[in-house]
C-alpha cells in the first residue's frame, strides 16, 4: 500500500510539474507585452523598465518559470497587472464561493445517482428501470447553465423561494450561504447525477454477471442481499473512475454557473482577466484548476486501492 | 428413499427447450456423476436443483429434496436451503470468489447469513473448514485475498464455503475442469474424502468420462437436454446400452494409427533458449528482476518427426511456442529451422518462417470475424514472394480446404457458419495452404468435445499420410499427446525435464514429475468394445 | 434495432435536416433586424417569437444548430484524426517507449479541464469559434486514443491476429487489416457521444464567451443574448435551450442503440 501511495504520489508531482511547463510556454507565446498593455503606448521607457522589473519580465524565460512555481509553493501566486494586487489573496476570495458550490454539487449528485443507480439495476428491464433510464437521458442531455436560468424561473422570478443570484458571504452564516448556493448547485447536480446513475446501474448490472454473485446466492443470500454485500463494494470501482471525472466536470460548471447567478467566485474572476489581458491571473487560475483535477485524480487512485485489495500488492 | 429426486424436469428458457424430462436420483453417501458433451442440458440440470434458473426460464417437473418439493418454495425459504442443505462449487475458481473480499470473510459468511452460530464461533468454524480442505489458518491465512492463491487453493476455498453448514447434497459443476491434472486429482481426492466422511450425497456435473469413472458411484448420460443411459459406474461401463454412450467412450480414448516416420535430419533446432519477461519492480530502486519463462531449453525436432509437448499451465511452453514462431525474441541461445535462425537482429525472417504454420486453440477466436474463408486460409501466402493468383489460387483453396474434409464451396462463407470442429479444419487448412515444412498445434484439440476431437486426430493422422507432415504437438491432455506424437518432451517450471519415445515414456517414466503427471491422469476402464456381447436394449 | 437508436437516429436526422435547410431557406434572414417588432412571444408570423433586436427565432435556431453542429463536428473529427493513429501505434507494443510517451502525454492532456484548456488559449489567441473547436479538439485526441488503445489491445491478444503474425505480417499492416475494422464498431459509437458532448461544450463556451462570436448565432450564443432578458421573455432561451436538449438526447439514443446493436459488451468511455 505504502509503495503504492508513493508511486502515485511521484506520478502526480511529475503531472503538475508536466502542467506547469505546457501552461508557463503557452502564456509565453502570448503577443505583447503586459508592462505595456497595463502602462498604455504613451508610456515613459524608465517607467516601463521599472514595471517590468517590479513584475520580473526583464529575467529569462527558465528564471521566471522557476520564480512562478517557486512563489506557488510558498503561496505566492505573484501580483495581478491590472489590480496591482497578490493573485494569491485574489483566487483564495473567490474559491470559498466556487469550492463549496462543486462540493455541494458534488453531494446533490451523489446521492441522486446511488439509489436511482441501485434502484434501475435491481429493477433492470421493468417499467422502473425504462423510467430511470428515460429521465437520466434527459438529464444527461440538459446543459446546466440553461437548467441553471430555468430554476431561476421558476423558482426565484415566479415562486420567489430564491434569490435570483448574488452571494451575501459566509459571514451572514452558514445557511444564508447555502440557500444562495442551492439552486446553483441543484443546476450543476441534475446532470451530472443522472450520468452517475447510469454508470451505476451499468456497473451494478456487469458485476451481477459475475460468477461470484452466483457463488453468493449459492450460499443462501438472496438477491438484495447479495447485491449489497457483493455488488456493491465491486461496481464501486467504475463508479469511482467518473466521480473523480465530476469533481473537474462540476468545477468547470461552477465557473460558467457562476455567470448566472452573478456569484463572485473564480468564474467572474478569471472572465474579467481574459479581458483585461491580465494573463498573471489566467496563468494562475489555470494552473490551481488543474491542480486540483490531477489531486483529485491521485485520491481516486488511493481510493481504487482501499476498495480493491488487488491493486495493494500489484505494482 | 434417495436424497436427491428428479422427475421429469422440464426446462426452457426464453421458450427454447433445454432440458426434457430428466430423471435422476442421488441417495446419501452416493456420488452421482453426470456427463455429457457441451449442450446437453448436465449444467442446467445442476442450477436447476439450486433453483438459480435465468429469470426468464420456465420450469416442469418435480425436484425433491428429502421429501420437499423444491419448485414450489417460496423464494425466502429456497434461500434458507441453499448453502445449508445443498451447497454448490462451480468450474472457475479464478471468478467464483469476490474479489474484494478475505477468503475467511467469506467461508464465515456461509454460517452467518444461516444464523448457525454466533460470530466468534462461526470464524473459528470457518477456520476448521478452511483446515479440512487442506489450507490450515496457520499456513493460509484466511485475510488472504483471492487473488493471492493459486485456482486449486481458490477452488478449495468455494469447497469450504459449500461445506461449511455440512450440507446434505453437494453440486459441483466441473469441479476440476480449470485445473491442471495434479490439482485435478487432489481435488477430487478432497471431494471424496468429504463425501464419505459428511455422509452428504455428490451430484458432479463433468464433460470428462476418465474423471467418472474414477469417482462416480452412479452415472447419468445427457445429451441434448435428455438422460439417455443411466446406471452404477461399473455395470453402465460394462453394458454401454446407448450408442451415444459407446460414441462418448471410444471417442474420449480415441486412438490413431501413424504411418511410419521417415527422416533422420534436423528440421527445427532449439538450443539453449532462454525467454526472460521483467517482473513488475518490487522495490523502488535496485536491478529489475526477472522471470526465465523458458530457462535453457534445447531439442530437435527431425524431418517427419511428430513430437510432443506436455507440461501444466505455467511451465512455459506457450511463451516456447510463439519464440519458435519467432513472434517473440529470445534472450539466450537461438531457434534454427531448416538450419536458418528464426530471428534475426532485424525481427523475424520471412523467408525462413515460411517452413512454419501453427493451429491455434481457440475455435472462436482464431479467425477475423469479417474476413470470408477464402481470405482467411490464404493469409499465409503473405509469406510467399510470388502468391498463387487466379485459377491458381482458387484451386490450392479447394485443395487445402477438400484436404481437411471440407467442400471447396465454403470457401464464399464467412467463419461464423462454422462449427467448432469445422473451424479447427478451417484452421488446419490455412497451416497448410503453402505448404510448410513444420506445424505447430497449440492445444489445438483442447478446446473441442470428445467426439469432434476424435474427428480431428483422425485428420490430423490422415495428413500425416498424405502430406508428410512433420509437426510439434502442444497440449497439456497426455492421453491425446500419447496417440498422436512419436516421441514427447516434458516441461516443468521452464525446462524439459523428460524426453524420449512417446510409448516409452508413459509406460516407464524415469523422471519423478512425470511419473506424477501420469499417476494424476485420470484412466478409462480397460475395456474391450468390440469383443464384448451386445445386451438387449 | 432498439426503439431508442429508432427514435434517436430520428431526431438526430431532424436536426441536421433544420441544419442543412438552412444553407438554401430559413424563415426570415437571420441577421434581419426589426426592432419595433422585437421580444415577441411565439405567434404565427414568428413560430418561436423574436429576439430582442427582432429577429426570427426560429431562423436563428436553423442556422445556430447548423453553426454547432459545426463546431462539434470538426472538434471530433480532430479527435478521431489524432487519436486513432496514436492509440494504434501505442497498441502495436503494449508497455513499450512509444505506448508510454503516447500514454503519458495523453494524461497531461487529460488533466487539464477542456475549460482550462479553452481559457488558456482564448487568452493567447482571443476569443473566436476556432478556440472553441481547437480545444475540444485537443480534449478528444486522448478520448479516441485511450477508446482505440483499449480494443486494439484485447485485440492483439487474439489468436486470429497470431495468425496474421505467423503470417509475416508486419504490425502496421494487422493494425489497418485487422484491427481498425474490428473496433470501427466501438469508435463510431464514441464519436457519437463525443459530437453530442460537443453540442454541450460549444454551447457553454459560447455562453461565457469564449467561442464563437457574434453575429454568428449557434445555440450558445443566443443562451448568452437571453441570460439578461430570460425573466421577460422566456422563449428566447427555452427554445434554443430545447435545440440542444434534442440534438443531444438523438444522438447519445443512437450511441447507445448503436453500441447495443454493435455488440453489447463494448466498453465506451462515458465523460
Amino acid at each position: 500500500m505504502l509503495r503504492y501511495t508513493l508511486k502515485r504520489l511521484i506520478s502526480l508531482m511529475l503531472s503538475l510539474a508536466v502542467a506547469s511547463l505546457v501552461i508557463f510556454a503557452v502564456i509565453e507565446i502570448a503577443p505583447g507585452d503586459p508592462a505595456q498593455f497595463m502602462l498604455g503606448v504613451n508610456a515613459q521607457p524608465d517607467t516601463l523598465a521599472a514595471l517590468r522589473a517590479e513584475l520580473g519580465l526583464d529575467t529569462s524565460k527558465p528564471d521566471r518559470y522557476l520564480a512562478w512555481v517557486g512563489g506557488m509553493l510558498q503561496g505566492d501566486f505573484g501580483t495581478s497587472y491590472t489590480y496591482r494586487t497578490p493573485v494569491a489573496g485574489m483566487i483564495a476570495d473567490r474559491l470559498w464561493v466556487s469550492l463549496p458550490l462543486t462540493i455541494y454539487a458534488l453531494v446533490i449528485s451523489i446521492l441522486l445517482a446511488f439509489p436511482a443507480g441501485i434502484y434501475a439495476a435491481s429493477r433492470r428491464g421493468r417499467i422502473g428501470d425504462a423510467a430511470m433510464m428515460g429521465t437520466t437521458q434527459l438529464g444527461v442531455a440538459i446543459p446546466n447553465f440553461w437548467f441553471a436560468m430555468m430554476l431561476v424561473l421558476v423558482f426565484a422570478v415566479n415562486l420567489r423561494w430564491f434569490n435570483a443570484g448574488g452571494f451575501p458571504g459566509w459571514d451572514k452564516g452558514l445557511r444564508t450561504g447555502l440557500h444562495a448556493l442551492t439552486l446553483p448547485a441543484i443546476a450543476l447536480a441534475l446532470p451530472q447525477a443522472s450520468i452517475l446513475a447510469r454508470v451505476m446501474r451499468s456497473a451494478l448490472l456487469d458485476v451481477l454477471g459475475e460468477d461470484f454473485m452466483r457463488t453468493a446466492r449459492a450460499k443462501g443470500l438472496s438477491r438484495g442481499q447479495a447485491i449489497w454485500r457483493h455488488g456493491l463494494r465491486n461496481a464501486l470501482i467504475p463508479v469511482l473512475t467518473i466521480i473523480g471525472l465530476q469533481v473537474s466536470f462540476l468545477l468547470a460548471g461552477a465557473i460558467i454557473i457562476e455567470q448566472v447567478f452573478y456569484l463572485p467566485g473564480l468564474g467572474r474572476l478569471i472572465f474579467q482577466a481574459i479581458n483585461a489581458r491580465d494573463l498573471i491571473v489566467v496563468e494562475s487560475v489555470v494552473m490551481l484548476l488543474v491542480f486540483v483535477v490531477i489531486t483529485v485524480n491521485f485520491m481516486v487512485d488511493l481510493a481504487y486501492a482501499v476498495v480493491d485489495p488487488r491493486l495493494r500488492t500489484r505494482t | 428413499m434417495s436424497l436427491l429426486e428428479i422427475t421429469g424436469l422440464s426446462v426452457s428458457i426464453a421458450g427454447k427447450p433445454i432440458l426434457r424430462n430428466v430423471d435422476l436420483s442421488v441417495a446419501k453417501g452416493e456420488i452421482v456423476a453426470v456427463t455429457g458433451e457441451s449442450g446437453s442440458g448436465k449444467s442446467m440440470t445442476a442450477f436447476s436443483v439450486m433453483q438459480l434458473l435465468p429469470e426468464n426460464a420456465e420450469i416442469g417437473g418435480a425436484i425433491q429434496l428429502d421429501g420437499t418439493e423444491l419448485t414450489a418454495l417460496p423464494e425466502a425459504q429456497l434461500c434458507a436451503m441453499r448453502g445449508a442443505r445443498i451447497g454448490m462449487v462451480f468450474q472457475e475458481p479464478m471468478s467464483a470468489l469476490n474479489p474484494v473480499k478475505t477468503i475467511g470473510d467469506q467461508v464465515v459468511e456461509t454460517i452467518l447469513i444461516h444464523g448457525a452460530l454466533p460470530r466468534d464461533q462461526a470464524r473459528a468454524h470457518a477456520h476448521e473448514m478452511l483446515s479440512r480442505v487442506g489450507l490450515p489458518p496457520d499456513q493460509f491465512s484466511p485475510t488472504r485475498f483471492p487473488h493471492e492463491l493459486s485456482g486449486g487453493q481458490r477452488q478449495r476455498v468455494v469447497i469450504a464455503m459449500a461445506i461449511a453448514l455440512r450440507p446434505d447434497l453437494l453440486i459441483a459443476d466441473e469441479p476440476t475442469t480449470a485445473l491442471d491434472v495434479t490439482t485435478q486429482a487432489q481435488i477430487l481426492d478432497l471431494l471424496k474424502g468429504l463425501v464419505s466422511e459428511f455422509d452428504m450425497g455428490l451430484l458432479m456435473i463433468t464433460h470428462d468420462l476418465a474423471v467418472v469413472s474414477d469417482m462416480a458411484d452412479r452415472i447419468v448420460v445427457m445429451r441434448a437436454g435428455e438422460v439417455v443411459e443411466t446406471g452404477p459406474t461399473r455395470q453402465l461401463f460394462a453394458r454401454m446400452n446407448h450408442p451415444y454412450t459407446r460414441m462418448l467412450f471410444e471417442a474420449s480414448r480415441h486412438s490413431v494409427e501413424l504411418p511410419e516416420k521417415h527422416g533422420a535430419e534436423a528440421l527445427l533446432s532449439v538450443q539453449d533458449v532462454v525467454r526472460a519477461y521483467r517482473l513488475p519492480r518490487t522495490k523502488l530502486f535496485g536491478p529489475a528482476e526477472y522471470h526465465r519463462a523458458v530457462d535453457g531449453v534445447n531439442f530437435t525436432l527431425r524431418k517427419g518427426e511428430r513430437l510432443g509437448l506436455v507440461g501444466e499451465s505455467g511451465c512455459g511452453k506457450s511463451t516456447l511456442t510463439r519464440a519458435i514462431l519467432g513472434l517473440e525474441p529470445v534472450q539466450g541461445g537461438q531457434i534454427l529451422l531448416n538450419d536458418a535462425p528464426v530471428y534475426t537482429e532485424r525481427g523475424a525472417d520471412l523467408a525462413v518462417r515460411r517452413g512454419m504454420q501453427v493451429v491455434f486453440q481457440d475455435p472462436f477466436g482464431s479467425f477475423n470475424p469479417r474476413h470470408r474463408v477464402a481470405r482467411l486460409i490464404t493469409e499465409p501466402y503473405h509469406l510467399l514472394d510470388a502468391p498463387p493468383t487466379g485459377a491458381e489460387r482458387a484451386d490450392a483453396i479447394a485443395e487445402a480446404l477438400r484436404a481437411v474434409g471440407l467442400s471447396p464451396d465454403d470457401a464464399r462463407k464467412y467463419i461464423h457458419e462454422f462449427s467448432g470442429g469445422q473451424r479447427q479444419r478451417i484452421a488446419i487448412a490455412r497451416a497448410l495452404i503453402i505448404k510448410p515444412d513444420l506445424i505447430l498445434f497449440d492445444e489445438a484439440v483442447s478446446a473441442l468435445d470428445v467426439s469432434v476431437r476424435a474427428r480431428i486426430l483422425d485428420l490430423v493422422a490422415e495428413l500425416c499420410e498424405s502430406h508428410d507432415l512433420s509437426y510439434l504437438f502442444i497440449s497439456h491432455d497426455l492421453s491425446v499427446v500419447r496417440t498422436i506424437t512419436d516421441r514427447v518432451l516434458v516441461m516443468r517450471a521452464g525446462r524439459i525435464v523428460e524426453e524420449g519415445e512417446t510409448e516409452l515414456v508413459f509406460s516407464n517414466p524415469r523422471h519423478p514429475y512425470t511419473q506424477a503427471l501420469i499417476a494424476a491422469a485420470p484412466v478409462l476402464p480397460d475395456i474391450d468394445i468390440d469383443h464384448r456381447s451386445h445386451p438387449h436394449v | 434495432m432498439s426503439r431508442g437508436l429508432w427514435i434517436g437516429s430520428l431526431l438526430t436526422a431532424l436536426m441536421l435536416g433544420l441544419a442543412l435547410l438552412s444553407l438554401v431557406w430559413t424563415p426570415y434572414p437571420y441577421e434581419q433586424l426589426d426592432i419595433p417588432n422585437k421580444l415577441m412571444p411565439p405567434s404565427l408570423t414568428h413560430p418561436l417569437g423574436t429576439d430582442h433586436f427582432g429577429r426570427d427565432i426560429l431562423s436563428m435556431i436553423m442556422v445556430g444548430i447548423r453553426t454547432s453542429m459545426g463546431v462539434a463536428i470538426v472538434a471530433v473529427a480532430i479527435g478521431l484524426a489524432f487519436g486513432i493513429p496514436l492509440g494504434l501505434l501505442a497498441s502495436q507494443r503494449k508497455g513499450g517507449w512509444i505506448d508510454e510517451v503516447i500514454m503519458r502525454t495523453n494524461d497531461v492532456i487529460f488533466a487539464f479541464p477542456l475549460l482550462a484548456m479553452a481559457i488558456l488559449i482564448t487568452a493567447v489567441f482571443g476569443p473566436s469559434a476556432t478556440n472553441a473547436i481547437v480545444a475540444f479538439g485537443i480534449f478528444n485526441i486522448p478520448v479516441f486514443a485511450r477508446v482505440t488503445r483499449g480494443g486494439a489491445l484485447s485485440l492483439w491478444e487474439r489468436e486470429f491476429i497470431f495468425a496474421a503474425r505467423v503470417a509475416g505480417k508486419s504490425r502496421l499492416r494487422i493494425s489497418a487489416e485487422h484491427i481498425l475494422p474490428n473496433i470501427l464498431g466501438i469508435l463510431i459509437v464514441q464519436g457519437t457521444i463525443q459530437f453530442a458532448l460537443g453540442i454541450q461544450v460549444e454551447a457553454a463556451l459560447s455562453f461565457v464567451g469564449l467561442g464563437v462570436q457574434p453575429p454568428t448565432p449557434s445555440l450558445g450564443r443566443m443562451l448568452a443574448d437571453a441570460q439578461t432578458l430570460v425573466t421577460i421573455a422566456p422563449h428566447i432561451a427555452i427554445f434554443p435551450g430545447l435545440a440542444i436538449i434534442t440534438i443531444v438526447v438523438g444522438l447519445n439514443l443512437m450511441g447507445d442503440g448503436l453500441r447495443d446493436w454493435l455488440d453489447p459488451r463494448l466498453r465506451v468511455v462515458r465523460a
